[in-house]
């Protein structure tokens, strides 16, 4: 494979995305995907911090038993706060926006994604639909849960339920464009010779990402558009006034809102299955089995919805039919789970960055994985709802998989996309400190919640404090860690050495042209005439023997 | 935009390239408005079976003589836009444009009679909130028949001005000579959009206004 | 699938809108006699034929490429996953005999 230098021959420096336009407008209304990746990697980050910044004065709260900090409502808006800017505007947008957004054109060899004006659209959408959210978080926030639960929202609070829900609205928009211009350009726009079965995995598990985008979104858009609907007229179709059911709001709610978790960690996934495969020297092990179980948990899990309303009214019929349904998802992902464990048998494993990530991930997203088949569970979940042991779950996949996914990705794709790299003791650090940050913030509520500490309580009794007390210190650990990154990242991009355009040997396309790239992704079309993965044989591996 | 190939975008490599994707985005657009018409169904369905004779009562309010005439100019509107798409398709800029403004006109038609039905429900206190006023049984019920006729027809209504300003920027288009044959996609999904609209009303009509006639 | 998509005859459109003309008598029609739990499937099953005919004719899904009819398929099939489990809980609500259950 031949390095492209940063120079042409001539002695100029070479044009690339980063450098081929300056100033505020070039980016602002640039139609480049690499560019809008860029924009979104800055507001998600923003949101993040911001959603950071209440856990941590949550965790505050939390150290003592009794309420010292915080007001019971302002305590109430803090964790809403949390989980909207958390789910709805860093989560869901992540990756997708992020990763997705910059490598799907370069990992199918396409000149940029089928709709790029779209793409830009769908980022100012987000930015609108984000800055409404602060403005309501400014005006008094919203104090009902990230779930919006009727009649609470829309008869009994007085916050700003109608801002933060148009807020939510804008942005369903955006996420419905992403997961469009996706599905489109995966269909439309692969380069000669890249067939279905040789799209990356990264690829797979973003179709499947965009299916659930495209089929759930408008269902949670409607929803809300119900809810506010309701508060501008004093009646409404979830009024119990008028015979209406509060508990079809979370039927519909969770309709979207399961397969959402999907959202959050399929791209995650998919970011695994690159680096599994690129840091063992292997080919992923069952390729087909990964890719179509990827398709498999986006169709599943609409299948599930009701396991979040076992204790909410519904028929204990229908708990039973979504308890056992709810289990099956459980089958695709530990397909995943088993696959890269099997990549990683007698490969040649090098222990960068990424990988510790990636490792990370595969630990702490079974462990939220096998706790999810325990409250899938009827019996259990009737116990352990509404306690830390839920919050613990979630966790354990949407911070534990889904963020350390995300970070994993970005320390891959790092070089790629600025060209430069980053000092390799602090990642290395961040990694480790992140991995023990999140156990000991999380694995205590686990018990927490077994023992029966409700959630959304600004004050409990004093026997929970010892649990509570190492949760909060492991938060902060948690925090330096995600501040880490941040710091060397910033760092990097003016300092960092020169990245070659395949630092880690990998096998993909988007390896293949420059780092950074070229305007147009590649300086002569891709034709692609191998499957993915095709690593060859290091002369220091292990002889594979047959088995 | 290359010189020799005019409306081929930069990204795309070929004219059916480019089509097949605005044709493809499109319909996966409508797909999700689908589902966001879903949503409501769904309310509607359950709402019904569990109140079923408030629904035929409410469904009596409703005149059925209106909703027959614009079921009927609805679909006119759907057979001119069919028609307008055809003359983009064969290269016939003018003659699209007429068919679009005709679109438009049907389409004012169909709210303006809506409008006339809205305002009967205000006068005959139908409408949904502290002045609703039914006489009979179950009269809460009844305004729950009404909420869901304001949200579905109301949310059907707003496509159509969001279709109708749509409609009226692509005539515009069409008539200055911006659509060939060989990329008249923003014309096509234009239509595609109408006749979705089209589509729900389809459904809109026996829901709303036919129950229980007998 | 080629860019000049072969132009529908007109006289498949005004068909088309004939045969929707006709659909729409009917379902008024058969609104007005009295068939029991049957009105709702007739209504039902004609805006559905209706629907088909759009889809196929006004919409072009006939002759273009299978990818679309897949998605709508899809989108339909997601739809009814919906209606399916909430008739799963509201269809068993009661059964117990328990209330709240």
């Amino acid at each position: 494979m031949t390095t492209t230098p940063s120079t042409l021959p001539d002695g100029g420096p070479r044009t690339h995305y980063l450098n081929a336009a300056y100033g505020l407008k070039s980016w602002l209304l640039t139609r480049d995907h690499k560019r809008i990746a860029l924009l979104y990697l800055v507001s998600v980050s923003v949101f993040f911090a911001l959603g950071g910044f209440m856990a941590v004065l949550i965790r505050m709260e939390l150290a003592t038993p009794e309420g010292d900090f915080f007001q019971p409502d302002i305590y109430n808006r803090l964790f809403t706060m949390h989980g909207v800017l958390m789910i709805f505007f860093f989560l869901i947008p992540g990756i997708p926006a992020v990763l997705g957004n910059f490598l799907i054109p370069l990992m199918i060899g396409a000149k940029d994604l089928a709709f790029p004006r779209i793409n830009l659209f769908s980022w100012y959408l987000y930015s609108i639909g984000g800055a409404l959210t602060l403005w309501a978080l400014l005006h008094g926030g919203v104090d009902t849960g990230w779930t919006f639960y009727t009649p609470l929202s829309t008869n009994y609070v007085s916050t700003s339920v109608l801002t933060v829900g148009v807020g939510i609205f804008i942005a369903g928009f955006s996420s419905i464009l992403t997961g469009l211009n996706f599905v489109v350009t995966i269909h439309r726009m692969r380069a000669p010779g890249m067939t279905w079965f040789r799209l990356p995995l990264f690829v797979w598990g973003h179709y499947a990402t965009s299916i659930i985008q495209i089929l759930g979104t408008p269902v949670v858009a409607i929803t809300i558009l119900l809810i506010a609907a309701e508060r501008v007229f004093h009646v409404g179709v979830f009024d119990p006034k008028i015979g209406g059911d509060p508990v079809l709001f979370q039927h519909l709610f969770w309709f979207y809102s399961h397969p959402a978790v999907y959202i959050m960690i399929l791209p995650a996934m998919g970011v695994i299955s690159e680096l599994v495969a690129t840091f063992s020297r292997k080919p992923i092990f069952g390729y087909k089995f990964v890719a179509f179980a990827s398709i498999g948990i986006a169709v599943l899990g609409f299948l599930v919805w009701g396991h979040h309303m076992f204790v909410a009214g519904q028929s204990i019929y229908a708990g039973v039919i979504f308890s056992v349904l709810s289990m099956l998802v459980a089958v695709p992902s530990a397909i995943k789970v088993f696959n890269w464990t099997a990549t990683l048998y007698k490969g040649s494993i090098s222990w960068d960055t990424p990988m510790l990530y990636a490792l990370g991930f595969i630990g702490l997203f079974t462990i939220g994985g096998l706790t999810g088949v325990m409250l899938a569970t009827l019996g259990i979940d009737a116990h352990v709802h509404d306690t830390y042991f839920i919050i613990a779950h979630f966790h354990y996949i949407m911070v534990g998989g889904a963020i350390m996914g995300y970070l994993g990705g970005l320390h891959y794709w790092w070089p790629k996309i600025t060209g430069r790299m980053y000092p390799v003791f602090w990642s290395k650090l961040s990694a480790l400190v992140v991995f023990v940050g999140f156990n000991v913030t999380f694995f205590p509520q686990f018990i927490l919640g077994y023992l029966g500490m409700p959630r959304r309580y600004h004050s409990y009794p004093p026997e929970f404090q010892v649990l509570n007390v190492m949760s909060s210190a492991g938060a902060t650990v948690l925090g330096l860690g995600y501040l880490m990154p941040l710091i060397y990242f910033t760092w990097s991009m003016r300092y960092g050495p020169k990245a070659p355009a395949n630092p880690w040997g990998a096998t993909g396309l988007e390896w293949q042209t420059t780092s950074p790239p070229p305007v147009l992704n590649f300086e002569t079309p891709p034709v692609v005439t191998t499957a993915p993965y095709t690593y060859p044989v290091a002369a220091n591996a292990p002889e594979v023997r047959s088995v | 935009m290359s010189e020799d190939s005019p409306g081929l975008a930069h990204h795309f490599d070929s004219y059916e390239q480019q089509k097949d994707s605005a044709t493809l985005g499109m319909w996966t657009f409508l797909v999700t408005e689908i589902l966001f018409f879903g949503g409501l169904f769904a309310a509607y369905g359950l709402y019904r079976t569990s109140y079923p004779a408030a629904f035929r009562a409410g469904s009596h309010e409703l005149d059925i003589t209106l909703g027959c005439f614009n079921t009927v100019v609805l679909i006119a509107s759907s057979l001119t836009m069919a028609l307008a798409v055809r003359g983009g398709q064969t290269g016939r800029g003018k003659l699209a444009s007429v068919l679009l403004v005709l679109t438009m006109v049907l389409g004012t038609v169909f709210l303006v009679v809506k409008g006339f039905e809205y305002h009967d429900k205000f006068v005959h206190h139908h409408i949904p909130g502290p002045s609703f006023h039914f006489e009979g049984p179950e009269s809460n019920h009844v305004q729950m028949f009404f909420v869901l006729y304001f949200a579905m027809t109301g949310l059907h209504a707003l496509h159509m001005i969001i279709g109708i300003l749509l409609v009226g920027y692509v005539a515009k288009r069409a008539w200055s000579g911006a659509y060939t044959p060989q990329n008249y996609n923003f014309l096509e999904g234009t239509g595609l959009y109408w006749h979705f609209v089209d589509l729900v009303w389809i459904f809109l009509f026996p829901l709303l206004y036919l129950i229980g006639r007998h | 699938m080629s860019v000049s998509s072969h132009v529908q005859p007109l006289k498949t459109y005004f068909g088309i809108f004939g045969a929707l003309m006709i659909l729409t008598a009917l379902t008024v029609g058969a609104a007005f006699i009295n068939l029991g739990p049957a009105n709702n499937f007739v209504a039902l099953a004609i805006a559905v034929l209706k629907s088909t005919l759009v889809i196929l004719y006004f919409m072009h899904v006939k002759g273009n490429t299978k990818l679309v009819p897949v998605i709508i398929l899809s989108g339909v099939f997601f739809l009814f996953i919906l209606f399916l489990l909430l008739a799963a809980d509201y269809g068993t609500r009661g059964w117990l005999g328990v209330p709240g259950r």
